[in-house]
């Protein structure tokens, strides 16, 4: 309770000042204008359709994105994970192909899609990939080896191994995974637009920065922000309900 | 006995180099369909002649000290405020739901407005650098002093450890393994962001370069581009493994121990 009154008071000392600094003529107003319009703007703009259209079309970019990255790696990461020798003849590829900043593929991204979905999916899609099969990767390797022997020895179809034991010993590494991933996702979904100019919110952000539109390029980041907690929000819960049954999140809700 | 040693070391070659081969044999097969596909040696041709030239201190330098320099700052900066945020309970809780809002901002839409703040030269694209790097730095100190131990806390206090010794042995040492986590995340961040502010209004640079060689159709030197992008985000990143070693040789040494 008392947290969440500082929590508060802090929200509040910031609004304070990002009204008081350009009020003040600290700032130029024209470059920093005072908090109340900049919230004033946005509450205007969430009423049109347009806002909520861009909105839309960066949230199917993420979220798409995110969807055939997780497939793609999860996939893959098993594979490499549990056929053997497999993985030591991909290790020098991951580890080189991992670090590439995923932006230098803009360029090739606008030739091949010009500013539309498909550029938004490549840089989304190569971004969150990497972040995915490394963490199902770590996970495969933690698979307790006595247990996968007794699983063998017992019978068990490979299907069935990985099924019953692989996935369930991966997936708290995997959620990992996916929660840098949904970020990195968010970041990159954005940056397509307002780079490439790929409809969405970043596009608008570049729209209204041209037209010097300044409140709005403020009220639209504000906004950003706001998608940003939710979005990390959305992934934490999804987390916590996938692994309920792990003792992890058992005991951390038994406190 | 030798013959196992020389067949070991050819069994390590054929898994370095045995994929990478296979995949530039079948990038070489399938080139040459598209105009978008240059094959490997032509795109290794345009490496050669693009950057082994005045390039190199025209754009590719600057870039990477703009990048270290932001880095550099911001790394000051998540320290240097993440500290006190972390070792004051009563702070922690007043900012964190101003960091935690911070941090979701997508750094990449701060480039837009820092243009009109600093302008389109050197100060904003640091600025751009150091505006991305500072969250992941700042957040990840602040968690690591709040989870310092406390009975070595206690132990400080009892023998009389305390101002600037007990913030370098005590503060900065147990919180080092987050914080070399919080800047591991920045420096990737930090290379989306230096290449990004290049893209924008600017007349230099590898993210500039890059873009110009895409919009003149030279397609083998925009290949040679990522090329770069790609070793120089491999070279820190591995400069960056060997310093995390050495910083934080004696925490892998405990955990090595304890296991």
């Amino acid at each position: 309770m008392r947290r969440l009154l500082y929590g508060l008071a802090g929200l509040a000392g910031l609004l304070a000042l990002l009204e008081a600094v350009p009020r003040l003529g600290l700032v130029d107003e024209r470059f920093l204008p005072p908090a109340s319009r900049i919230l004033g703007t946005l509450a205007g703009q969430l009423v049109t359709a347009e806002l909520w259209l861009a909105l839309g079309e960066t949230v199917l970019g993420w979220a798409l994105g995110l969807a055939i990255a997780f497939c793609l790696a999860v996939a893959a990461g098993v594979v490499i994970g549990i056929v053997p020798g497999l993985r030591a003849a991909t290790h020098s590829t991951v580890e080189f192909l991992r670090p590439i900043p995923s932006v230098a593929l803009v360029p090739l991204a606008t030739l091949l899609y010009g500013p539309s979905l498909g550029s938004t999916l490549l840089l989304v899609v190569y971004a969150s990939f990497w972040q995915v099969l490394i963490q199902v990767l770590y996970g495969v390797a933690a698979v307790d080896p006595v247990a996968y022997d007794t699983a063998r020895s017992y019978g068990l179809s490979s299907w069935s191994r990985v099924r019953h034991l692989v996935w369930p010993t991966a997936l708290p590494y995997v959620m990992t995974g996916l929660r840098l991933a949904a970020a990195v996702a968010f970041i990159l979904a954005v940056t397509a637009e307002l780079v490439i100019g790929s409809p969405g919110l970043g596009a608008e952000i570049q729209v209204a920065q041209n037209s010097g539109a300044v409140p709005t390029v403020y009220a639209l980041i504000v906004l950003a922000g706001l998608v940003g907690i939710g979005v990390n929000a959305a992934v934490r819960l999804l987390e916590r309900r996938v692994l309920s049954w792990h003792p992890a999140v058992r005991s951390e809700a038994g406190t | 006995m030798k013959a196992g040693v020389r067949g070991k070391a050819g069994v390590r070659v054929v898994r370095l180099f045995g994929l990478p081969v296979l995949l530039v044999l079948g990038w070489w097969l399938v080139s040459g369909r598209s105009f978008y596909l240059p094959d490997p040696v032509r795109v290794a041709r345009a490496f050669g002649q693009t950057w082994f030239s005045a390039r190199v201190f025209d754009d590719v330098l600057p870039s990477i000290g703009r990048l270290l320099a932001g880095y550099a700052l911001a790394t000051v900066l998540g320290v240097g405020l993440g500290v006190p945020i972390g070792l004051s309970p009563r702070l922690r809780a007043t900012l964190e739901p101003v960091l935690e809002f911070f941090r979701a901002i997508p750094p990449p839409v701060l480039v837009p407005l820092l243009m009109l703040l600093a302008g389109i030269d050197t100060p904003m694209k640091v600025l751009v650098i150091v505006s991305g790097c500072v969250w992941p730095i700042l957040l990840n100190t602040v968690e690591g002093v709040r989870a310092l131990d406390e009975v070595l806390a206690d132990t400080c206090r009892m023998y009389g450890v305390h101002g600037a010794t007990r913030l370098r042995r005590f503060v900065l040492r147990g919180a080092s393994p987050q914080i070399m986590a919080g800047l591991r995340q920045a420096l990737s961040i930090g290379i989306i962001l230096m290449v990004i502010s290049e893209m924008f209004a600017s007349s230099s640079g590898l993210g500039f370069t890059i873009v110009l060689f895409q919009r003149q159709f030279q397609i083998a030197e925009m290949w040679s581009g990522i090329l770069l992008l790609g070793l120089i985000g491999l070279t820190l990143s591995l400069l960056f493994r060997f310093v995390e070693r050495r910083v934080l040789s004696w925490y892998y040494g405990a955990g090595a121990a304890r296991a």
